[in-house]
């Protein structure tokens, strides 16, 4: 089933009463997920994306703008008659009922010819939890499950009803590093047997790029970029979503465009054709840095960090605008990092330059 | 460790030595009492012990019409108030306008002196030669003849008492179960929301279980204050309640003690030891059937 966002807003009063401005929690969303898809829903906290959820949840109504489910309008339909299941952040199984009673709880409530008959939600409920592979749990109580468990009976619960649309709100925030990494497969696993379209909230980038068929990168309300992981993080369009996937982060400049060349602290490192003098923003992502020798960018050497595989240069340079640039370089070429002074040539295809005013991607030919 | 012990008993010396000698002492002084047969109050002076203080409390007809009125109580009083405490908790949470302006009319009773309720409770039931009260205008409007609530029939008078033993305990139980009902997590009503369960539903399943430790804590609470009803009374229908024939389990152990028929502490105490076998008894049964419907985190 897709799904079609068609200039969805949303505004909420200011609680504050004395500010009269409201608050704009999504602003003008149009986008159309494809069926089948696991799209991930990217941005800081308060950027709108837990609201966007709702809003595709039919918890929120939007202040205005339309939602589509495959040809049906569902703007106006309650949650319950959208065919959405819905997994919330801390899960919200109810603690009194088994794991069992927590999965057929949806199923008991459907009325009139959908009305099933206890075998029936019985086996509905067992098919849904052999999927994320709890069946062996079945009788036990939310608080005697591990939190990685517990997701699962609520992703459970969120599939019983075979839902058209399935919404994860920070699916993996609640769970520790290991299990959020066998998780996320997990998700990404069940939302490849099930085939349903499924829409997940993060803020965390390194867990939507790696499990979303797209992902959309949102800022303040407004959707900033929508893309293949890949796209987005090789293309960003602006400086935000530049900044805000990758780790370690994109290293940021203050640079300059003279004559086609782009200058960082007085020395040209890098031809950028086709963009004219002015000054830039220009970011570099940390596998963008070649050492070399004679490379125009002279960068003063903290420390070297040994990863294995890479090792992660850690340096300084006056027009830097955080504290140290850190690049990734692979161990072969290492060796010869030691000196105070440690010199890189740019990769272009790593490089991206924005618009000091709006921060916008300025695109220059490589 | 065993310096840390002494130093430990030590700081509970002083509230030992209070529970000691006005709780634990006279507890035992109630039960010798209430097996000293034929104690003289004047003489101090009894034959011998045994169980005839027992025997003769159960016989007394004053004492057993101060039971039936204590079980009438307890009985209506507890479901009804807490049912209706529970109602109005619901309707409370799920208003957002003027909310705090009802907390605190619901509230006032609590805050409000037993005796000036009383006398509104006089004001409002009480028929004199001058007055019929604002309950009987209503009777009468309706259609009824003028009721003497306090010193009419017996299921008036009990009515009377039921209601303002209802009024009395309502706002603590509403207080109470209105912030167990805004300790239940939002999700499980979003989550509940998604899969479309009806409001009586949620209630039913959701709600009740969820609030169920503060309900179970409203009814033992309860029960063991209506067991112990007394003062409510005296400010109802005057100090001599056998008279009313609405006197209390405790009334009675009073009016053995100090009122016109008193200076008898053995039946007194007999009375008082009924009365907490009774209450134990209840509550032991209240534990029991809890424990199968009361959920706890």
């Amino acid at each position: 089933m897709k799904v079609v966002l068609q200039n969805l807003t949303k505004i909420y009063p200011n609680r504050n009463r004395r500010i009269k401005k409201d608050v704009v929690a999504v602003s003008d969303f149009t986008f159309e997920i494809p069926d089948g898809k696991l799209v991930g829903l990217l941005g800081p906290s308060g950027c709108g994306k837990s609201t966007t959820l709702n809003l595709i949840s039919g918890l929120e109504k939007p202040t205005s703008g339309r939602i589509f489910f495959g040809d049906d309008d569902v703007t106006d339909l309650p949650p319950e008659n959208r065919g959405v299941g819905l997994v919330f952040q801390n899960y919200a199984l109810y603690p009194h009922m088994t794991v069992l009673e927590n999965i057929v709880f949806p199923l008991e409530n459907l009325k009139g010819k959908d009305k099933l008959t206890r075998e029936q939600m019985k086996a509905k409920a067992y098919n849904a939890a052999k999927l994320v592979q709890i069946d062996e749990l079945m009788d036990r109580r939310p608080s005697e499950l591990s939190g990685g468990q517990q997701q699962r009976v609520a992703i459970a619960r969120a599939l019983v009803k075979t839902p058209r649309v399935l919404l994860l709100d920070e699916p993996l925030s609640n769970l520790d590093a290991r299990l959020r990494l066998q998780t996320r497969e997990e998700i990404r696993r069940i939302q490849r047997t099930t085939g349903i379209t499924t829409v997940f909230v993060t803020h965390d980038q390194e867990e939507a790029m790696s499990i979303s068929d797209l992902i959309i990168v949102m800022k303040n309300g407004v959707v900033n970029q929508i893309g293949r992981p890949q796209e987005v993080y090789d293309d960003p369009v602006n400086l935000f979503v530049a900044k805000f996937l990758g780790t370690p982060p994109i290293n940021v400049f203050d640079g300059e465009i003279i004559s086609g060349k782009l200058h960082i602290g007085g020395e040209a490192v890098l031809e950028t054709p086709g963009v004219k003098d002015m000054p830039i923003y220009a970011a570099v992502r940390p596998e963008g840095f070649l050492p070399d020798d004679a490379g125009p960018l002279k960068c003063s050497l903290s420390r070297v960090e040994v990863m294995g595989r890479d090792i992660s240069v850690v340096s300084t340079h006056p027009a830097f605008e955080g504290e140290v640039i850190r690049s990734i370089i692979s161990a072969e070429n290492a060796a010869d990092i030691s000196k105070p002074e440690v010199r890189f040539s740019l990769k272009p295809a790593k490089t991206h330059l924005f618009n000091r005013d709006d921060e916008k991607r300025i695109y220059f030919s490589i | 460790m065993e310096k840390k012990n002494i130093k430990g008993w030590l700081y509970l010396l002083p509230a030992a030595l209070f529970i000691g000698a006005f709780l634990v002492y006279p507890l035992i002084d109630v039960i010798i009492y209430s097996f000293e047969e034929g104690y003289n109050s004047a003489s101090q002076t009894f034959f011998g012990y045994g169980f005839y203080n027992f025997g003769y409390v159960l016989r007394d007809r004053y004492f057993l019409s101060a039971l039936k009125n204590t079980f009438i109580l307890v009985i209506i009083t507890v479901p009804v108030s807490t049912g209706l405490a529970l109602f109005i908790s619901v309707l409370l949470s799920s208003i957002k306008k003027l909310r705090e302006l009802f907390q605190t009319i619901y509230f006032l009773p609590y805050v409000t002196n037993t005796l000036a309720v009383g006398l509104v409770f006089m004001i409002l039931f009480n028929k004199t030669p001058y007055s019929d009260g604002l309950v009987n205008v209503l009777v009468k409007a309706l259609g009824g003849t003028a009721i003497d609530f306090i010193n009419g029939p017996y299921w008036a008078k009990m009515l009377v008492n039921c209601v303002y033993t209802i009024w009395i305990v309502l706002p603590f139980k509403i207080l109470i179960l209105t912030s167990a009902l805004a300790s239940v997590k939002q999700d499980y009503y979003k989550a509940a929301q998604v899969d479309g369960t009806g409001r009586f539903r949620i209630f039913y399943k959701i709600t009740l279980p969820m609030i169920s430790p503060t309900i179970f804590y409203l009814v033992i609470t309860g029960f063991i204050g209506a067991f112990k009803a007394y003062s409510d009374q005296v400010a109802l229908f005057g100090v001599n309640l056998n008279a009313a024939g609405m006197n209390t389990i405790v009334g009675y152990v009073y009016d053995m003690l100090y009122g016109d028929s008193g200076g008898y502490p053995s039946y007194a105490s007999a009375a008082a030891l009924i009365l907490f076998a009774i209450v134990l008894t209840i509550t032991v049964i209240n534990l029991l059937v809890s424990s199968k419907h009361v959920f706890y985190d």
